[in-house]
């Protein structure tokens, strides 16, 4: 029986610094996230706690899931330095390489993903109106919801899937990759022309998804060179004897609340079915890496794509099949480890998604984004003449993700939501009732004071007397409402929480 | 706030688009509704974006 499947969004957004002459992304990734804390402190919303630094004790990001690490392989750096930020909602808000970058807390299933990540958005929104006000003049902070610059630069969304250590790797990599490779035609975001290089816009003018041109490899540990389809990295934040976390660096940053619903609700069921040896359609590319890019930049999505056996199949034809499959499998197992009762409504959803993208996908540009955006760029193509390599359809492109609400051209679409607009706000401050995430954040916000660090699978608390106490969360599951809520409710202070703990 | 009205704007005219309109308009880009948007896009584009585009370099991440 497949596990309880745990899941989080990691989002890295592109940085814009206006007005000054020299801008430094790192400084300004900084500066965003600063300001965002600053603004809580003053305003009192939010404990100050949310300066409680990340404890970098349990990570191993260069620990590779197939047990071993390849030689010359480039382990990830992490910079201890840069601002990294504890959230009372239970996320994680951090400055990564150059970019600022969102960890949502972690969630149960696809929908509570979906409200997190638009929850991270509002904090982000939030930020950049704090950093115009504390920055003054005609000083502005930008962030973009994109994965490109359109000149060979790449930025993640990462997904984040809590699996059973049981199954073995191998099995994950033969399926999912099937899944990943033709999924992108519901979660592309869409791009203007093409980043492989020699590849001009009068052979690709558009494709489906901003990340395809960035992987190079099948599998592998690395995730900012020679990007791999099926990433290796084996840091579970959890039981490891137990655990593993697919850790999925292949897909984009979606502005559509469905969108990011549906990609991260069939991953789930897809997930749960590699768990139990039901993943139906036994088949493999010929060549991942070129069907991935194939696919992508297929705006048809008839281009056949060779298989392993010689035969061929569409992307389409491939979701359809996995389709009959998560129907059986559910029918069969029921939704306990594909995301809880949420998969039945994917399931239908993904379906039609598939049915309409095969039917007359421009029904879809209220819900899928390389739709919307290509069903835009057309109509400024035709309206004012443009060729595809002209810049404002480049800027339209950048400027759909632009995350200021008045400047948006995705908010001016009226797209299709997921989320109760004040279940989002409510978000950014409260942690998911269902997940350890609610001890993490409900610690900060009841004993601001107590804690040193934070991360995903321990806190560490300062009760004022030495020494330092560290309380493991190993299981993501736990320390849910149901679990602690009460316990919380009556211990007044940390080393009341500890003893109790500890007794 | 004003977001919100304008996000109402669109489907208005959507919703009395029926089933069979859609289907018709596959091969049309340019469908109900779009020409205002169009306009509101215009009034917040960057207004050089060529200069925009340029200027739009990222560090790769992750």
């Amino acid at each position: 029986m497949a596990s309880t499947k745990v899941v989080g969004l990691e989002t890295e957004y592109g940085i814009v610094h206006r007005g000054i002459d020299e801008p430094n992304p790192i400084t300004a990734s900084s500066l965003l996230i600063n300001a965002y804390l600053s603004r809580c402190e003053a305003t009192g919303r939010r404990p100050a706690t949310q300066r409680v630094s990340w404890d970098f004790e349990d990570e191993s990001p260069s620990v590779d899931a197939r047990g071993f690490t390849p030689l010359g392989a480039r382990p990830p750096e992490i910079e201890t330095h840069l601002v990294n930020a504890v959230l009372t909602n239970g996320a994680r808000y951090y400055v990564d390489h150059a970019h600022p970058e969102m960890s949502t807390p972690e969630c149960l299933d696809a929908r509570t993903a979906v409200r997190y990540d638009r929850a991270g958005e509002l904090v982000v929104i939030e930020s950049m109106d704090a950093a115009k006000e504390l920055l003054g003049g005609n000083q502005e902070l930008i962030a973009y919801k994109n994965n490109s610059d359109g000149k060979g630069n790449s930025y993640g969304t990462h997904e984040n899937y809590l699996m059973d250590r049981a199954t073995p790797f191998s099995h994950i990599v033969a399926n999912a990759t099937v899944h990943f490779v033709t999924r992108q035609i519901f979660i592309g975001a869409g791009k203007v022309g093409c980043e492989i290089p020699g590849t001009g816009s009068d052979v690709v003018p558009y494709q489906i998804t901003q990340r395809a041109d960035f992987f190079e490899e099948e599998v592998g540990l690395e995730t900012t060179l020679k990007r791999p389809i099926i990433n290796t990295r084996d840091e579970p934040h959890a039981d490891a004897q137990k655990y593993r976390r697919l850790h999925v660096i292949v897909g984009d940053a979606n502005m559509s609340e469905f969108a990011t619903w549906l990609k991260v609700g069939s991953t789930l069921i897809v997930l749960a079915m590699i768990e139990d040896g039901a993943f139906a359609p036994e088949l493999a590319f010929r060549a991942p890496v070129q069907a991935l890019r194939n696919v992508s930049h297929d705006i048809t999505m008839a281009n056949p794509i060779r298989l392993h056996d010689g035969t061929t199949a569409t992307a389409i034809e491939i979701q359809a099949a996995i389709i009959e499959a998560a129907d059986a499998y559910l029918n069969r197992y029921g939704a306990e480890g594909a995301g809880g009762p949420d998969a039945f409504d994917v399931l239908a959803a993904w379906r039609e998604t598939v049915e309409t993208l095969e039917r007359n996908p421009v029904e879809l540009a209220d819900r899928i984004d390389w739709i919307a955006k290509k069903k835009l760029l057309d109509a400024y193509r035709e309206r004012d003449d443009l060729s595809w390599d002209d810049a404002r359809l480049r800027a339209l492109d950048l400027q759909y993700h632009d995350m200021r609400p008045e400047r948006s051209v995705f908010n001016k679409l009226g797209m299709h939501t997921m989320v109760d607009h004040d279940l989002a706000v409510a978000g950014a401050d409260e942690p998911p009732q269902d997940t350890r995430a609610y001890f993490r954040g409900e610690c900060l916000r009841r004993y601001p004071d107590s804690i040193v660090a934070a991360n995903w699978d321990s806190m560490v608390f300062d009760t004022g007397e030495p020494p330092l106490r560290r309380v493991p969360m190993m299981e993501p599951t736990r320390g849910s409402a149901a679990h602690v809520a009460r316990l919380l409710d009556g211990c007044e202070t940390v080393s009341d929480l500890l003893n109790r703990l500890e007794s | 706030m004003a977001e919100q009205e304008k996000r109402t704007a669109p489907t208005t005219k959507a919703d009395q688009t029926t089933e069979t309109t859609k289907a018709k308009a596959k091969d049309t880009s340019l469908a109900d509704g779009l020409d205002d948007i169009l306009d509101e896009i215009d009034e917040v584009l960057e207004t050089n974006a060529e200069e925009f585009v340029k200027s739009y370099v990222q560090k790769g991440g992750e």
